[in-house]
């Protein structure tokens, strides 16, 4: 099943596609600069098409099957957005063409700007942000700004729930700040009571997720948010389980003051094998002039004859930017169409239905699973991959096994809190035979960890390629392969 | 749309669930915060969506529309149709992270030879899997220097003339540090000597363009020398399309190589997604940011790939890793990987020829008008070059846009001083006839 590498695919002076001949004349190379080896795979297209098609059936992924990874939002990504984000008008723009001419992508970024403001419930969004562990560096940096800006240069300290992913802690340590991790309590809410004791004037804020990787809407979040403030802190919101909650509450109404936004989770843009994602970060009226710039605004409004007219401008007390040029320009344009598909009735319904669909999952599983926190979720859930009567079987092995049944496995061994966790979020776009067939997969897997444990061991059996060796891996550390025979050696070099 | 249920079965499963209603779920939100009234735009079908959306784009002038000379970090450059065929597989995009590798084998090997080609490519030993972009992959390098000396060197010694938005967004990225960043002064430096002067045993990196941001290109190895005669790391920032013609850094002795890969068959779609490049020796792989695939077997005995080295990474060390990156810049990679496949080694060498025969025809061209000189003369370029004008640039850059040719890019909104410098690039989208159509426009205006 394996695929050769593209490098091994490699004819000496193939070409996969040429260029005409300069219609100038050539001007002198300078001397010792120039290379003498470029050490390049040389294919045609065909080889390169089999090759890279090869390699795609390889994969599982939301176009072949239910992908119910917990925390990443695996939706089916419509296939609209592929073409409205290629439309030229939008592909063959520079990033530094003048204002005037661009006006169509900065009246979108606009928009998108305000219709994530009014679904957060924010004062204003700097879409820049290129991911959501960047829009977490982004706002934490904003907190700090506002902060210093007053001061308050002894708030070094952030408070970091254990339930939370790990690029919480990271981004809080790449700001400078001191990480506390808080507790949850046995509802898995915030630990209020070890919450407030942190909150002293060393404080600068807390990071929450919510709905939280347990899947849980906080019961205390009010609480938690008037306990930060009190102290003088802030709280950053993580966006990534903004799909349960559409419509249906405002992070900035329940006392978060800067969030960000995952494009590629909640607004339907592809996820792309790890990549490109967007975050971004949504503040409400005091962080106002620290997001990082340029954002577009409105700089003529429109009259009888005219529409309005955008330009970029930055905030004046902005943190600075964050990336080159304005963030992913592509990404918005799905997220946009997406937003406009659906309406407000439409978003709402989109987060109803994907707390329907995992309530029903948790429903059924916890006959077989333990479920350490069984309250009625949000868009997913957490659940036990372990049993006392089964001690051999652990979650990688069902993880292993599901994919012998066509599904992705749900995240494992996250979050941290939950032994052997399974942590599976189905998204809304899973009708309910798709449910119930990864239930009665789940009951199957059930028995076979009681029967036939070596199944579950063995597992997968199906698919292209058995378990892999991550310890070789990461022991013998083979990063990269090279040419075994060299190139065409390049003429006048 | 999207959301595939019945009525009956909506039903259905709000009864095995024991609730009356899907409202019923929600009960944990505090009542008035619950159900928002959202104020958005009423929802529009598929073919309502496709036709505003073209509205929005049809407002905008592309690049293909007007005559472009605009690059300063983004180019225009062809994409063979191949890129986006494979771009578009379903298996491909709407995949993510390849955690479980059984069943992600393709993305994992993609990435593996995506390594395997920036390490080539760059002259390196290690690639990881990507950063967002070339100034975040910039940013990640200066936290590399800081941890490489474990915070006992603070001081990031930065090219004033690496891109303006790298040097911004590394200064922001370390806010909250005790990174100190220096830059040289003086961009009209034809040497590096002054960078040269600012190193001292508190620095950490050395961060030079390559080509920098006015396109020129340098021998890197008297700074290299003084760089590691102080024990500092070095590190270059390049344009990928270059490097098919010229000497990689990795031969001068970088330690670290980054850049913006959008060159390498990504659109230029208005600024972003792009692809930031981030390659470096095989000593530093511990301390290099962001994720990375290796080379295993499975239980058949097959030749397979993993993500490894997660020990780095956020979601195992948490606060104690060096960055908080979790996604790469997964399909941007897949991008730059088909592109270089199809075009090997001669096609790229083709297209950065192509690249620097053109932008010195436009130079030529150029300064034979009356009023237009090279900024930098002496110095050699790659496709772009800075190009010394009679009249204020942002009046030019006007002027051009009335006769549909976008103009370079105006160095004086970055470099007090330069405001009579134009940053022009030229690609193998230029034809002679566009080159041409440039000298003529702006020989009309050196005599205003």
């Amino acid at each position: 099943m394996t695929e050769p590498l593209i490098f091994e695919l490699s004819s000496p002076g193939r070409r996969g596609v040429t260029f005409p001949e300069p219609d100038v004349p050539r001007a002198p190379l300078p001397v010792g600069l120039t290379r003498t080896i470029l050490p390049l795979p040389e294919l045609s297209e065909v080889d390169v098409i089999r090759h890279f098609t090869r390699l795609s059936q390889l994969n599982h992924a939301v176009d072949t099957g239910f992908y119910p990874l917990g925390s990443c939002t695996m939706k089916y990504n419509p296939k609209v957005n592929e073409e409205t984000c290629r439309f030229p008008g939008f592909l063959q723009l520079h990033p530094l063409q003048p204002f005037i001419t661009v006006q169509g992508a900065l009246a979108l970024m606009y928009h998108l700007q305000e219709m994530l403001n009014e679904i957060g419930g924010y004062a204003a969004t700097s879409l820049q942000p290129a991911a959501g562990a960047h829009g977490e560096l982004t706002g934490v940096l904003i907190i700090l700004a506002y902060l210093r800006d007053r001061g308050e240069t002894q708030r070094n300290k952030i408070l970091i729930p254990d339930s939370a992913h790990g690029t919480n802690p990271a981004t809080s340590s790449m700001s400078g700040l001191t990480v506390v991790q808080i507790p949850s309590d046995k509802r898995g809410n915030v630990d209020l009571e070890a919450l407030r004791a942190e909150c002293d004037d060393t404080l600068a804020g807390l990071m929450i997720t919510n709905p939280n990787t347990l899947g849980l809407f906080d019961e205390h979040l009010g609480e938690i948010c008037h306990a930060v403030h009190q102290a003088g802190g802030l709280v950053y919101g993580d966006g990534a389980n903004l799909n349960a909650i559409m419509g249906i509450s405002r992070p900035a109404d329940c006392g978060i003051d800067v969030m960000h936004f995952n494009l590629h989770k909640t607004f339907s843009t592809p996820h792309g094998g790890g990549g490109p994602g967007s975050g971004p970060v949504g503040v409400a009226q005091h962080l106002v002039d620290y997001l990082p710039g340029p954002i577009v605004d409105i700089i003529e409004k429109s009259d009888d004859d005219l529409p309005p007219l955008f330009s970029f401008v930055t905030p004046p007390k902005s943190i600075g930017r964050v990336k080159a040029f304005h963030g992913h320009f592509g990404v918005f344009v799905r997220a946009f169409t997406y937003i406009l598909m659906h309406g407000a009735d439409g978003l709402r319904r989109v987060s109803e239905h994907a707390v329907l669909n995992a309530n029903y999952l948790r429903v059924h599983l916890r006959e077989r699973y333990r479920i350490p926190y069984d309250r009625v979720c949000m868009h997913e859930f957490v659940a036990e991959g372990h049993w006392p009567d089964a001690p051999d079987v652990h979650a990688l092995d069902i993880s292993k096994r599901l994919m012998d049944f066509g599904f992705h496995p749900p995240t494992n061994y996250f979050p941290l809190i939950v032994p052997e966790a399974l942590m599976i979020e189905p998204t809304e776009t899973e009708s309910k035979a798709t449910l119930d067939a990864f239930i009665d997969a789940m009951g199957q897997i059930a028995d076979e960890a009681r029967n036939n444990p070596e199944r579950l061991k063995g597992a997968p059996h199906k698919t292209p390629f058995g378990r892999l060796d991550e310890v070789k891996a990461a022991r013998e550390l083979v990063l990269c392969c090279q040419l075994t025979e060299g190139p065409a050696q390049s003429e006048g070099a | 749309m999207f959301i595939p249920h019945t009525d009956s079965e909506r039903e259905e499963m709000l009864r095995a669930i024991g609730v009356e209603s899907i409202e019923a779920l929600f009960q944990d939100i505090p009542e008035k915060q619950r159900f928002p009234q959202l104020e958005l735009p009423p929802a529009l079908k598929e073919m309502e969506v496709a036709q505003e959306l073209q509205t929005f784009a049809s407002i905008n002038e592309t690049s293909n529309e007007l005559t472009s000379f605009l690059g300063a970090g983004a180019y225009n450059h062809y994409i063979p149709a191949a890129v986006d065929s494979i771009l578009r597989r379903g298996e491909f995009y709407t995949a993510y992270t390849p955690y479980q590798p059984e069943v992600s084998q393709g993305t994992l090997q993609a990435i593996y030879e995506y390594q395997s080609l920036m390490a080539a490519l760059t002259g390196m030993e290690v690639s990881n899997a990507s950063h967002y972009d070339g100034a975040t992959a910039a940013a990640e390098a200066v936290s590399m220097a800081y941890h490489h000396f474990r915070g006992k060197r603070t001081k990031m010694v930065i090219s004033n003339a690496l891109h303006p938005h790298y040097r911004e967004t590394i200064r922001t990225y370390h806010r909250g540090s005790e990174v100190k960043i220096v830059e040289d002064d003086k961009q009209h430096s034809e040497k590096f000597e002054r960078l040269a002067d600012l190193i001292d045993e508190n620095t950490a990196l050395v961060y030079v363009g390559y080509p920098d941001f006015f396109g020129r290109l340098f021998d890197l190895t008297d700074i290299a020398n003084s760089t590691h005669g102080a024990g500092a790391l070095f590190a270059v920032s390049v344009n990928p399309i270059s490097l098919g013609l010229f000497k990689p850094p990795g031969e001068f002795g970088a330690d670290i190589v980054t850049g913006e890969g959008q060159p390498l068959g990504i659109p230029l779609s208005f600024g972003g997604p792009y692809l930031g490049i981030f390659t470096t020796r095989k000593e530093h792989v511990r301390r290099m940011a962001g994720r990375l695939v290796g080379e295993t077997i499975d239980t058949r005995g097959q030749r397979g790939y993993v993500l490894t080295l997660t020990a780095r990474e956020q979601h195992i060390r948490r606060e104690r890793a060096t960055s908080n990156i979790c996604t790469n810049q997964g399909l941007m990679a897949l991008a730059a990987t088909v592109y270089l496949s199809l075009l090997g080694s001669g096609g790229l060498r083709q297209v950065a020829e192509l690249c620097y025969h053109k932008a010195h025809y436009a130079a030529e061209k150029l300064t034979a008008l009356p009023g237009y000189s090279l900024t930098f003369p002496e110095t050699p370029f790659f496709n772009e070059f800075a190009l010394r004008c009679p009249r204020q640039v942002k009046d030019i850059i006007a002027f051009l846009l009335e006769h549909d040719v976008l103009g370079g890019y105006d160095l004086g909104q970055d470099y007090p001083g330069m405001e009579h410098d134009m940053l022009v690039a030229v690609t193998e989208m230029n034809s002679r006839e566009e080159i041409d159509l440039l000298a003529d426009r702006l020989a009309e205006v050196s005599y205003d």
